[in-house]
């Protein structure tokens, strides 16, 4: 089953990638992978979060430029410097979440940027609903071709979407997880559409975490791991048991630093937390000292959940008590209060005030604190941000300094510091390394360790299965704005874990 | 930090040069007394120009400004006219100019419409209540008190009480901006609302406060305006909104929010201040002011827009992982 290239019915493929590596500043997004697309066939694109999915299709898309590898369309050797040289070559996508006009109507978006013009070189409305209408009719659709986008479902922009896709003769097509959005009746419709696309001789790259949609409508597969391909073969062949194998299968080549903590009382107490469109009935408690895991794939509602707990949501039902105290969080301000910090993912949008010193960072929840009087005091907030960055071990020149000008791995660092610098009792860290250096990474793990060994209790969401393992005392896996899964000690393996984010069931005990 | 510095000292050296090219073909300019008409001349802009700053700050505009102004400066009038005491007129105007202000940040904050939109229909109805109270008439100076018109003017320690007020001022809120968490948390809501929000500190709170400063030194400046001109009627200050935003502009303070200084709001007052008072002396009609004006404002903008360094590109975290 492992490194098919030949293909099995004689078929050429028409897109090919060849050792292409794409790297960032401290991460190799994309290390030597390949891929091939086959006319008529849907390769399914299977790996974990941070696997390199969705960087090889804006390589595919001409929105990132390889650093090294070769882009073969129909055998020969191809570039794609800008999407429209992708689009000219029959490549298109529909994302996540699909990039469409809503002012526009269901005709104008599929045509926009490539509409049929009259003799005198204005838009031809006519012909354009013509086409629209046939295109539509192709693909089973009963939309209307003057429609406004804003009043249609998300199921029905995903076939405006798709109609682009035709409309350009796409040879490619790329549905990067198009059913995370859908309801069942949705998703059988999209399985007729792919199928109508499979008639008409595209080769589709289908990327998805769901085993059963994959298994149901793929042909081929292709499993990347941290940015490397592991291999590809035919879905007639493959098991579930294999492709999660691959998906995981690596030795945990990281040291943790994770060192037993004295896990004591209940700190945090959740109970039956709802919220109406991101999560359901999460109930959770978290021990002095504990560090707790949140597993599970991107859109499963961990990042929702950590937000509503620190009062920038609120959630519809459900009680929240600290110390064996109900607390009410409304704002992130009482959040502070009651001892909950949130340090967040994205650390350039909710995370460092660029242009504010790094001091000035640090204080920036702790000005209550650091002043007297309703004056501030810059004595007081210096002593208190060498205080945290230096435990912190940050490098930067000084204090002083434009936080937008450190790297990283450093501003990570100025945004714990900063939460650190408040005294909680509870510090939710969102992806705590997500896109910084090993160095840095290191650092982050043995605080967090050094921390809950202090006795602050701490919640971790991480989609890196080796950190979730390495550093958590137990696990909670979320699927779909649920509870998938709690595991600890045994049960605490990659297979486990991934299996329940993808809903595929547990295996108590030892596994492969 | 550094390139603000440099910056300001930029800018300095720009209002220099200035007067040392004025000072050519007309020395009288910079006689220290006429230096001391020019500062206060431009105190109002100054004062205006502070308020706005704040606003801009925050990633907001206010354009009622001016509209705001005239409506207290009559309002200071006609309780003049009243007999209303003095102090007591100053502290309602400033208290009417905040309410005014506040009516703006209330709509930004609680209703979540932009800036620019809300106080662009709030300086039509304030100039329309203008012309409500009185008619469309003017008060002129003889029909307000001698102490009314005579506070500005009055001459302290070599200077008008008018430039007192405005230094005072600007120490403060150099103050405020430095040294209180409110200075803080409009730097902190104008460069990255998000990460504010996460601090604990409420956007729309911040934006409604910079509003009601701004508001409060329109209305002190209204009364500054009428009592110094001595005149009140619809139509003051027309236009001067736009004159407020220029000196901003011109003084590095960064219209996406976030970013600037009190000197440099100062100093970008200041260079529109001279160039208003020396064209006329030097013989420059007023169509070539406004084109001067302009001039300097693209400079200013275009010289910022160079300045800024990208700084090392960080990484993105959501263009590498799915």
């Amino acid at each position: 089953m492992q490194a098919d290239h030949r293909p099995q019915d004689g078929a050429a493929p028409v897109l090919s990638l060849r050792g292409i590596v794409k790297s960032f500043p401290g991460v190799r997004a994309l290390d030597g992978v390949q891929l091939d697309l086959y006319p008529g066939q849907v390769t399914a694109l299977i790996g974990e979060n941070g696997a390199g999915k969705s960087t090889i299709v804006k390589v595919l898309t001409g929105i990132y430029q390889p650093d090294e590898g070769q882009i073969l369309v129909d055998g020969q050797p191809a570039t794609f410097p800008t999407a429209q040289a992708a689009g000219r070559a029959g490549v298109t996508a529909i994302h996540q979440e699909t990039v469409l006009f809503d002012e526009l109507t269901v005709a104008e978006n599929i045509f926009i940027g490539h509409a049929p013009r009259n003799r005198w070189g204005l838009i031809d409305r006519r012909a354009m609903r013509d086409r629209v209408g046939a295109i539509l009719r192709d693909i089973g659709s009963d939309l209307s071709p003057t429609a406004r986008l804003r009043d249609l479902g998300i199921a029905s922009r995903h076939m405006v979407a798709i109609a682009r896709a035709l409309s350009i003769d796409a040879r490619v097509v790329i549905m990067d997880e198009p059913t995370a959005a859908l309801s069942h009746k949705e998703i059988q419709e999209l399985y007729a559409l792919v199928e109508t696309l499979k008639r008409q001789n595209k080769a589709i790259l289908f990327i998805s975490h769901k085993f059963d949609e994959i298994f149901r409508i793929a042909d081929r597969w292709t499993v990347f791991r941290d940015g490397q391909f592991v291999g590809q073969g035919l879905m007639r062949d493959a098991t579930e048991a294999g492709l999660v194998q691959m998906m995981v299968g690596r030795a945990v080549d990281q040291i943790y630093p994770k060192r037993p903590a004295r896990i004591g009382e209940p700190i945090l107490t959740v109970a039956g937390y709802c919220h109406p469109t991101e999560f359901e009935d999460i109930t959770f408690t978290l021990r002095q000292g504990e560090i707790l895991g949140f597993y599970g794939l991107v859109g499963a509602g961990r990042s929702e959940l950590m937000q509503a707990l620190f009062g920038i949501t609120r959630p519809s039902k459900g009680a929240c008590k600290i110390d064996g105290k109900v607390r009410v969080i409304r704002s992130t301000a009482e959040a502070v209060d009651a001892g909950i910090v949130y340090v967040p993912e994205d650390r350039g949008r909710q995370g460092a005030v660029k242009g504010l010193p790094i001091f000035q960072n640090v204080t920036l929840p702790s000005l209550q604190r650091t002043g007297r009087g309703g004056f501030l005091r810059l004595a007081e907030e210096f002593a208190l941000a060498r205080e945290y960055t230096q435990r912190l071990d940050l490098r930067a020149a000084s204090l002083d300094q434009d936080v937008g000008l450190l790297s990283g791995g450093n501003q990570q660092k100025v945004v714990i510091a900063k939460w650190l610098a408040t005294r909680p009792r509870v510090i939710i860290l969102d992806e705590p390394t997500k896109g910084i250096d090993i160095g840095s990474k290191a650092a982050v793990h043995d605080f967090m360790s050094e921390l809950a060994a202090e006795g602050l209790s701490i919640i971790m969401v991480s989609s890196e299965i080796p950190e979730v393992l390495g550093m958590s005392d137990r696990v909670i896996v979320m699927r779909e704005g649920r509870i998938a899964a709690e595991c600890s000690g045994r049960e605490m393996t990659p297979e486990n874990l991934v299996r329940a984010a993808a809903g595929i069931g547990l295996t108590k005990g030892e596994a492969a | 930090m550094n390139a603000l510095k440099s910056r300001e000292a930029i800018l300095a050296l720009a209002i220099l040069a200035l007067l040392a090219a004025i000072a050519s073909r007309f020395p009288a300019f910079v006689a220290p007394a006429n230096l001391v008409r020019v500062l206060n001349d431009t105190s109002p802009l100054i004062l205006l120009a502070m308020g706005q700053m704040i606003v801009i700050m925050t990633k907001c505009i206010d354009l009622s400004i001016a509209a705001n102004l005239a409506l207290c400066g009559m309002i200071a009038a006609l309780m003049n006219g009243a007999g209303v005491p003095l102090p007591l007129i100053l502290v309602a105007v400033i208290a009417i100019g905040g309410a005014l202000g506040a009516v703006n940040g209330l709509l930004v904050w609680k209703l979540g419409i932009p800036s620019i939109v809300v106080t662009l229909g709030t300086m039509t109805i304030f100039r329309g209540s203008i012309f409500l109270l009185t008619g469309g008439a003017w008060i002129n100076a003889h029909q307000m008190s001698e102490g009314f018109k005579a506070l500005p003017r009055a001459m302290l320690l070599g200077l008008p009480v008018m430039t007192w007020i405005m230094l005072a001022l600007v120490a403060a809120i150099g103050l405020m901006m430095t040294r209180t968490p409110l200075g803080r948390a409009f730097l902190a809501v104008g460069g990255n609302p998000h990460a504010a929000v996460y601090a604990g500190i409420s956007v729309g709170r911040t934006q409604f406060a910079a509003f009601v400063l701004a508001g409060a030194l329109a209305g002190l400046v209204g009364y500054l305006w009428v009592a110094r001109y001595a005149v009140a009627y619809v139509d003051i200050a027309g236009g001067f909104e736009l004159d407020v935003v220029a000196a901003c502009v011109i003084g590095g303070i960064a219209i996406a929010g976030g970013a600037g200084t009190v000197a440099g709001a100062v100093m970008g007052a200041l260079f529109l201040g001279i160039v208003k008072n020396a064209l006329p002396v030097v013989g420059i009609s007023p169509f070539w002011q406004m084109a001067i004006s302009g001039a300097a404002i693209l400079a200013a903008i275009a010289f910022n827009a160079s300045r800024r360094t990208p700084g090392r590109i960080i990484l993105k975290p959501s263009e590498v992982t799915p």
